[in-house]
């Protein structure tokens, strides 16, 4: 039943997007974030939106797969619709008991929904791409030079992998003992909220206990292994970057170039 | 209450690009009383298929009928099919949660909407039953050892009396002491209340020494379904599969190829016993 939770989930393909370098698809998340929040006419968004359509196909990730991000966030995107239609001044269109829908809010609220779900798309097509371990080693590189101003940058990327990698442990821990106490008659899902809290006791005990025990485990096994901070740590696959990288590389400031040109020529006709 | 498995077939995260058949087309019939054992290599569906048995996991195709009934039926009760198939998981002493030792195995029968008296009962006899001394069910579950523990977690299955007990590798981890103790103490509560008792593992001696039917698991599939003495002489097959026969098995085939007058079908030590004075006195 928790099987189904997809936060940071990874999807397994063969695809060009697969094989890139992590840093490479971080720097471009960024650039596809900031690219979002620079622009909102129609052209720049028609633009985005092939650029963002070529990457899911070469990515081969099923649409559904990446648009399964957008259940989480229906409810947001609806209130944050409603207020800007609503509430925009502007000139009105017609009015509901004493609400005015403005031109200008349908506009924000249109340009809004369509940022924030291509926010949703372009991140969750990176997590999907990338493997938990190649995203925080990516990051580690990325953000290396900042071991110089004594950011443990290691240390961080080494917690987030952990993190990360507990995520799916944890998730069939909390099935296995639901499973086992619904077993003993438990039930989690009928009662009031105050009920429904309280039954939630047997679930969680155990839950803490077992995910204490597993750190305290995992802290043994690496010090066994003589783990001791990323001093001096070398890696057994260290990021190189490849020739597909530097085509990515390319394209990608190929992309912030087009987006700037559409922005400024728009601008200046408009 | 026996319990029927109708082409049952159950694949895990459907329609996602992790599906996996976990269980294809078993069709079994549990009777009332039987000691039955599954073994199967890791991966082999017996986690799976036992947690069908009380509902936990749904049939994706299929259906079980429990009591004649069908438990996938609307207006089926699923919490009364709980209590009546008590289920230990793999590690149970990991579900304890509450203060006291007591307190945890009362869990189970007051879910049960028992009235407080007989819920104390329960918990006392379920406790003396597994061998827990009276003076340390006011302690916290988490002081005990591990044997202990795992003592307590099986009473809080116990307590609710139910008319079919399954064990999920009830002996995992534990030293050969606690293993013989807790599949001892098993045997005689299903000699006592003659519930069904089916038990999960992958150790061939304790299921052989202890069961009357052997189910075998590998790929989701049931291979083999007859008595332990049955199963163990196509041992040639479960090896194939990546199990074996007891040991005694192979010592008593050996023997007997040696010249031996020993029957070669022996699946228990005892038995072994008897056979080689028995070879020795003629």
């Amino acid at each position: 039943m928790l099987r189904d939770i997809t936060i940071g989930q990874y999807y397994p393909a063969d695809s060009k997007i697969h094989s890139l370098d992590p840093r490479v698809k971080l720097l471009a998340t960024l650039v596809y974030i900031i690219s979002l929040f620079m622009v909102d006419d129609v052209f720049s968004l028609l633009f985005i939106s092939v650029a963002l359509a070529a990457v899911i196909v070469t990515s081969k990730v099923p649409f559904t797969y990446i648009m399964r991000g957008l259940h989480s966030i229906i409810i947001l995107l609806i209130f944050a619709a409603a207020f800007n239609i609503f509430l925009t001044p502007g000139i009105p269109i017609f009015t509901i008991w004493k609400l005015n829908v403005t031109k200008e809010g349908i506009k924000s609220a249109a340009v809004m929904m369509i940022r924030m779900i291509y926010l949703i798309a372009g991140t969750s097509l990176m997590t999907l791409t990338t493997t938990p371990n190649a995203l925080t080693d990516g990051l580690e590189k990325s953000l290396s030079p900042l071991n110089k101003i004594n950011v443990p940058v290691h240390e961080i990327a080494m917690m987030m992998s952990i993190a990360l990698r507990f995520i799916p442990i944890l998730i069939e821990e909390t099935d296995k003992i639901m499973k086992a106490q619904m077993a003993r008659g438990a039930d989690f899902e009928s009662g009031s909220i105050i009920k429904k809290a309280k039954n939630m006791v047997p679930l969680l005990v155990p839950l803490f206990v077992s995910a204490f025990r597993r750190a305290n485990d995992l802290a043994m096994a690496m010090e066994a292994r003589c783990y001791h901070g990323g001093e001096g740590r070398t890696k057994m696959k260290p990021l190189k970057y490849q020739k597909g990288d530097a085509v990515a590389y390319v394209l990608l400031a190929a992309y912030l170039a087009g987006v700037i040109i559409i922005k400024i020529v728009t601008n200046s006709i408009l | 209450m026996p319990i029927i498995l109708d082409h049952v077939t159950y694949k895990y995260s459907t329609g996602t690009a992790y599906e996996k058949t976990a269980l294809s087309d078993v069709c079994l019939t549990i009777p009332d009383g039987q000691f039955i054992g599954i073994i199967g290599h890791t991966g082999s569906g017996k986690s799976t298929l036992v947690q069908h048995l009380n509902g936990l996991l749904k049939a994706t195709e299929g259906t079980i009928y429990y009591n004649g009934k069908d438990i996938y039926d609307k207006t089926f009760d699923m919490k009364d099919l709980r209590t009546q198939v008590g289920m230990v998981f793999q590690y149970p002493e990991h579900q304890l949660f509450e203060t006291t030792v007591f307190e945890d195995v009362s869990f189970g029968p007051k879910n049960q909407g028992l009235p407080k008296k007989d819920v104390d009962l329960r918990a006392y006899e379920a406790l003396s039953s597994v061998g827990i001394p009276q003076e340390v069910c006011d302690s916290s579950p988490f002081e005990l050892s591990g044997g202990q523990k795992r003592r307590v977690a099986i009473a809080g299955v116990l307590a609710m009396k139910p008319a079919v007990l399954i064990l999920d590798e009830p002996t995992a981890g534990l030293d050969p002491k606690g293993r013989d103790e807790i599949l001892d103490l098993i045997q005689e509560t299903h000699r006592r209340s003659g519930n069904t008792v089916i038990l999960v593992s992958h150790s061939m001696e304790d299921v052989a020494s202890y069961v009357d039917r052997i189910i075998v698991m590998d790929g989701g599939k049931v291979k083999y379904d007859d008595t332990p003495k049955e199963v163990f002489k196509s041992y040639k097959e479960l090896e194939e599969i990546g199990l074996a026969a007891p040991q005694v098995t192979y010592l008593m085939k050996e023997l007997k190829e040696a010249g031996w007058p020993v029957k070669s079908s022996v699946t228990t030590v005892s038995e072994a016993r008897d056979e080689i004075i028995k070879a020795l006195k003629k």
